[in-house]
Parts: structure tokens; sequence; C-alpha cells
């Protein structure tokens, strides 16, 4: 990826199929220039997760992904000794002194790598991916705190271990709790939200190019309506471009009224967030939105 | 420039933005990068780099204006319209506007979608309309203006020549009403600028509607603190052998040793515990203008204990733990708990004595002195029982018991209060209607002199 400029990273991006935006392309720059980890802040489904990934094929880069939840512990996260091997090791071992079993037993062959420590450890320079960072504990955002600020992690029984190259972090949060200060401190904050009309149809328009520009601008002004409504869960971009492809392989010249209760389960997933839907949305397409010229 | 960062860096910390060292050197590698030329790319860098919130980020978009285009604004204010109109796009005659003109200019531009030129015609229209004739409330004013220069969403009347006009639309008309109201808001700020430099904003913050959402953020600060304090308290319990569990199994392994006599007891660990904690939080009409800031407090209380369980009452007890759990919303959590917080509302009036009675019966089982009991309420039985004998069997069973009273002292046993039966059984009761008194009752719980009124 040439990454002289904001500019290029923004075009290396769309060449993978993300249309970043101005403060996103800003924040990708940064984090690579100044080895920071991204803190990604937004509602649900506005690309937090597909920013990573684009960043990982833009740079060439490989992605190793952690998924978060609650309960996440370190042997899930970092590493964990590798116990059936250090258990035959000892057995196998037979002439060898203890204290040659005891070093043995302690080095990198038998250690598990999970993500964190596969992302620090690998000869490449890879990007992290530490998915709905507010789904664990506080306990567990500790714990990441040496490697986001020094990208390193201790282990008791070997020592410290260094990153041998810089990877790229971007950690995600749909805000569902408070994240503490000392992480975001570490972090450079960028806030996705949902994108303006007019990048929102080159976003479906990318990935249906099939799907006529009248139809697309159409089918985001009603996105758009849905959204504005109070519901339980809004629809996401992904599901805008899931709804595109559905009137592609429908064969609708137009969203009309009729379309639009057939397809309506795509973008909207609650029962009664459907209801309100069909009462509001569903009358309104009876005449047409806008003539459009 | 590294001396006006500094400067605007100060400025946020007034503001209560929390900027660290770290931000700061963040924010000057940030902008080694950079184009400074680049208003976007320079603000952007500052943004990520400073500030880590949304609260945070609406502070700094304020405060990035007022601070490094204050002269420029000045200048503007004093030259007003004739600077503009030499300078932007639209050319009046220099002294005065012509309507239709500016309003052409402000189609153009919302169409063209230049977000410049539009925030140079809001500005233009400002000078045009407002000034001096401002109504003062930012959201009347951007009416106003929209209103005078005929601009609407939908199909556009033709043009004086009966030319076509492009449609306008909904999302490009605000647009221009987002440059108006930051015009006007930064107008505003400009026109109270004897004020010393940290005081204009809030008094724009207060001017805003206010909402309970805007003191969450503070209420949040003080619970977290409040957690870290109650985490910390009852460790001095560690170590000690009162109460320990024989470990059974481990004993056996230890009597190998001694040819399977267990001479050596050994213990189950203990455990750091996390503090329990039960809050009983009144809801009825006679804490009406206190309960939304109660329902804040508990709100944040779920945020950061994972131990907790919440109780609302007015006349009989109801438990709204999974409400918490379950949303995150605050308005949703408010709206959730008068419709289905299930509180059996027969009279609307407060009967503390039922509630302490239903309250033991419920979960006396679950009380021990790792417990800590928070009530919020005012005491005001309205002439019922109140029951203080079962009040003290409660603060018995629990280690701490804690009461926030939103009226203060002075009111305390006043008319059909009865706190004084309750207060001497609590470990600490306090008035707390503010985020300040709330920091205050955190600090007392933590042992550390109460803050300055």
């Amino acid at each position: 990826m040439a990454d002289g400029s904001v500019a290029d990273v923004k075009q290396s991006l769309a060449d993978v199929g993300y249309l970043a935006d101005e403060p996103a392309a800003l924040v990708s720059f940064l984090a690579q220039r100044l080895g920071k980890p991204v803190l990604v802040e937004g509602p649900a489904g506005v690309g937090k997760t597909e920013l990573a990934k684009a960043l990982s094929r833009a740079t060439g880069r490989e992605l190793v992904r952690l998924q978060c939840y609650e309960g996440l512990d370190e042997a899930k996260a970092m590493y964990e000794w590798n116990y059936r091997k250090q258990l035959l090791r000892i057995q196998a071992g037979g002439e060898a002194g203890w204290s040659d079993v005891q070093d043995d037993i302690f080095s990198a062959e038998f250690l598990l790598e999970r993500p964190l420590m596969q992302a620090i450890a690998s000869p490449e320079p890879v990007v992290l991916l530490i998915d709905e960072i507010d789904k664990t504990d506080q306990e567990f955002e500790a714990m990441l705190l040496e490697l986001l600020s020094d990208f390193q992690m201790t282990i008791p029984e070997l020592g410290r271990i260094e990153a041998t190259t810089m990877p790229i972090v971007v950690l995600t949060s749909n805000d569902s709790r408070e994240l503490t200060e000392a992480l975001k401190r570490r972090c450079l904050y960028l806030w996705l939200d949902y994108p303006e009309l007019e990048r929102e149809m080159e976003i479906v328009r990318l990935h249906t190019p099939e799907l006529s520009e009248t139809l697309a601008r159409k089918l985001v002004e009603v996105i758009r309506m849905v959204r504005a409504l109070d519901l339980k869960k809004p629809p996401s971009i992904a599901e805008s471009i899931d709804w595109a492809r559905t009137l592609l392989l429908m064969g609708a010249e137009d969203i009309d009224r009729e379309t639009f209760t057939q397809s309506m389960s795509i973008i909207v997933k609650h029962r009664t967030d459907i209801d309100l839907v069909a009462e509001r949305v569903g009358v309104k397409l009876a005449d047409p939105l806008r003539t459009e010229g | 420039m590294a001396a006006k960062l500094l400067g605007f860096c100060e400025e946020l910390r007034g503001e209560g933005v929390a900027v660290g060292t770290s931000e700061l050197l963040d924010a000057f590698a940030a902008l080694e990068y950079v184009d400074w030329t680049s208003r976007a790319d320079f603000r952007e860098a500052l943004a990520t780099t400073i500030a880590k919130s949304q609260d945070d980020r609406r502070v700094f978009e304020l405060l990035f204006d007022r601070y490094f285009f204050r002269t420029a604004e000045a200048e503007a204010v004093q030259r007003g319209v004739t600077e503009h109109a030499e300078g932007g796009p639209p050319a009046g005659d220099g002294e005065r506007f012509d309507m239709e003109e500016l309003s052409e200019a402000i189609r153009e531009a919302m169409a063209a979608g230049d977000e410049d030129a539009m925030r140079d015609l809001a500005r233009l229209a400002i000078a045009a309309f407002g000034k001096g004739e401002g109504s003062g409330v930012v959201g009347v004013d951007v009416q106003r203006i929209r209103r005078t220069l005929g601009l609407t969403a939908g199909q556009q009347p033709p043009t004086a020549e009966g030319g076509e006009r492009p449609p306008i639309d909904r999302e490009q008309l605000t647009g221009f009403e987002r440059h108006l109201r930051r015009e006007l808001e930064r107008d505003l700020i400009e026109r109270t600028e004897t004020l010393p430099p940290s005081r204009p904003l809030a008094e724009l913050d207060r001017a805003l509607p206010t909402s309970p959402t805007q003191d969450l953020a503070a209420v949040h600060r003080a619970v977290s603190q409040m957690k870290r304090r109650l985490a910390t308290l009852g460790h001095e319990q560690r170590g000690r052998k009162k109460g320990q569990l024989v470990d059974v199994r481990r004993t056996m392994r230890a009597s190998l040793e001694t040819g399977g006599v267990p001479l050596r007891l050994r213990y189950r660990p203990k455990r750091p515990r996390r503090p329990e904690i039960y809050v009983l939080c009144d809801v009825s009409t006679s804490v009406t203008s206190a309960s939304v800031f109660f329902l804040s407090v508990l709100h944040a209380l779920h945020d950061s204990f994972r131990k907790l369980r919440s109780f609302v009452f007015i006349e009989r007890i109801s438990e709204v733990t999974e409400i918490f759990e379950s949303e995150r919303d605050f308005t949703v959590i408010a709206q959730k708990i008068s419709s289905e917080g299930g509180v059996a509302d027969v009279s609307g009036y407060t009967d503390y004595g039922r509630v302490w009675l239903e309250f033991l019966t419920e979960i006396s089982e679950d009380l021990d002195p790792r417990s800590t009991v928070i009530v919020l309420g005012d005491a005001r039985t309205n002439g019922r029982e109140p029951h203080a004998e079962v009040f003290a069997q409660i603060a018995e069973k629990a280690g701490r018991l804690f009461w926030l009273n939103p009226e203060p002292k002075l009111y305390w046993n006043y008319g059909d209060s009865v706190m004084a039966a309750y207060e001497r059984y609590c470990d600490g009761a306090f008035e707390c209607w503010t985020t300040k008194h709330l920091e205050n009752f955190v600090n007392v719980v933590a042992g550390a002199a109460p803050a300055a009124e």
C-alpha cells in the first residue's frame, strides 16, 4: 500500500472495496504512521469490522482476529501451555536430567499461540482485529494495555516477548459499555456513523454494479427513512447491500409498496419493527417518493 | 503553534475533557504527518488523538472553532457583510443583499454540496438577517432565516424569469441548517466573549435543553470512582482464619506426607470478593424531579457492577435488574420502568414500611455482611407506619447501608418525613440531588474528607 498521504490510503482502501470517509481514511493513515492502535466505535453495522478487513487487504497483510466475548481469558486470547505435549516430553525424556526437561518444556515449542500472541510473534506484519472489545470485562482490557502501548507481552516462564513487526491494531466497540480511560488513552479514536446519502449510494453500487442508479438512489432513500424511525435494530450498510442484491434477484424495476412488503424482512428484523416500518414507510411508498429526472 | 495547541488543550481540560500528556504527544506526532494547511485534516488529526468519546467530540468541535478561528470571527463580526461580499462567491452590492441572489447562491451551494461555500453563505445570511434582532434561541433563528430565504424541501417554485429550479433535498437543507446553527452558536459565543473563556461554553451547554443524558456522563464518572473505592473496601478480611472452610481434598493430599494422618489442615483460599450491592430507588411522585437523576445513578451503577440488584418502589417493591441488564439506552430504560416496572401503584403514595417488609422477605436470604444496601428516597411515608424496626433488621443483616435523600437536610423530618427514624440505622445518610453530592457521597464512603460544597 502506497501510504504516502491520506488520499493514497483512501484510494487503496477504495481499491479493495471499502469507501472510507475522510476521518476514517485519515485515522487509518495515522495508525500506520504512528503505530498506534485504533479504537473504532459506532452503531452496529456501519463497517467497523469491515474497515479492519479492508486494511488487511489493502496492505496485503494477514488479518488476525480476536472475537471478544464475556469470559474471554488470557488462555484463549494470548497463549496457553500445551500440557499434553509437555507431558509427552517428560515421559519421553527418560535419560535427560530434570533441569534439562524443565528448561525444555517451558520453551516456545510448547506454547500454543492464541491470536494476540500470533499477531506479535508473526514474522510478517499483520493486521490485528480485536472485535467488540466492549463485550469483555474490564480486567481483560487491563491485560491488553501492555500489548497496545508497547507491542509486547510478558510470559512468566519465558520473559518478555516483543513484537518483531509492527501490527496495525484495530479495536471495535458497539458502545455497550464505557471503556476504561487507560485503554482509550492508548488508542486513536474513530467514530463511524451511518454514511451520507451519496456515500451509501456509492457503497451499494460498488457491491451491486448491476443495479440501476435510480433504483439505488431510491433504495438508499428508503433505508434512510427506515433508519429515521425509532427501531430496535436499524438496518445496517450490510443489509442495504443485501437488499440491493435481493431486488436484483427479484428483477424489481422500482421500489413500490408491493416489492417493499415482500422484501422488507431483509432490512428489518424485529417483529415490532416490521409492523412499524410497514405502517410508516410502506404507506409513503404508495405515492412515488419523488419524480426522478 | 505548539503554544496555541497547548492553550487549546488547556481550554478543553477546563471543559472537562480529560486530555493527558500522552494525548498531547500523540497529537503532535500526528500533526507531523498531516498537512497543517488543510483544515479538515488538521482538525481530524487532533480530534482522533484528543477527543476519545462522542461527548468529548462535541465539546471539541465547539471549542475548536472558537479557539482557532476566534480572530477571524471577530473580524467577520466587525466588518461583517462587506468582507463576505468581496471574498465569497455571491456578489451583493457590498452594502445590502439582494435576498433573491443570496437565496439563489445558497441553492447552488446546496446542489453542489460545497461545504465551504455553504458555511460562508450561512454566515452571510446571519449577518443579513440575524444580527441585532436575533431571538437568542438558536433553533428559532435558524428556522426564521430559512423561511425568510424561502428555502423549503421538495419541489421548488420556478424562478422569476420562469426558469426551472432543481428540487432541494431534505438532506441538503438539513446540511445548510446545520451550518446556520453552528454559525449562530459561534456568534453567540462571540457575543458573550467578555466572560472568561471557560464560561461561555458552559452557559451554552446549559442553554441547550437539559436532558438527563447530559448529566449521565458525570454520574457515570462519579460511580466508576465509587466502584474502585467499594472494591478495595473490605479486603482487610483477607488472610484471617475465621470462617474459613477446610478443603478436604487438599488436606487428604497433604496428609500423604505424614503417612495418611491429616496433621495439617488445608483451607479453601479466600477469594477477594466482589461487592454485592442492592439499590432501592423511590420512584413515587414526591421525588419526581429527582427520580430521573436517581435512575441515571442506577444506570451508571449497572454499568460498573456485575453483582448489583436494583429495585424500584412506590407502595410496593419491584426488581428491575433485568431491565437494566438488557437495555443500554437510558431513555428506553426510563420508559420501560414506568411501563413495565411492575410497581404496584395503587395509591401512588410511598409506603416505606411495607417496602422494608417486602424487601426483607424477598431477599433476606441473600443479605450478608458483604452486601451494601443503598436507598434512594425522601423518607416521606405519607403518614403510614415507618416500620423502623424492620429497617433496623435490614441494616443489621447487610454489611453497610447508605441513604441518599434528594431533599436538603433542612427539610428532613419536617412534615411526613421520618428520616430520623431511619437515619440512626444507616452507616451514612446524605443529601443528594446533583453529581456533586454524589461525588461527595463517594468520598465519604471511601473515608476521605467531604468535598467542599
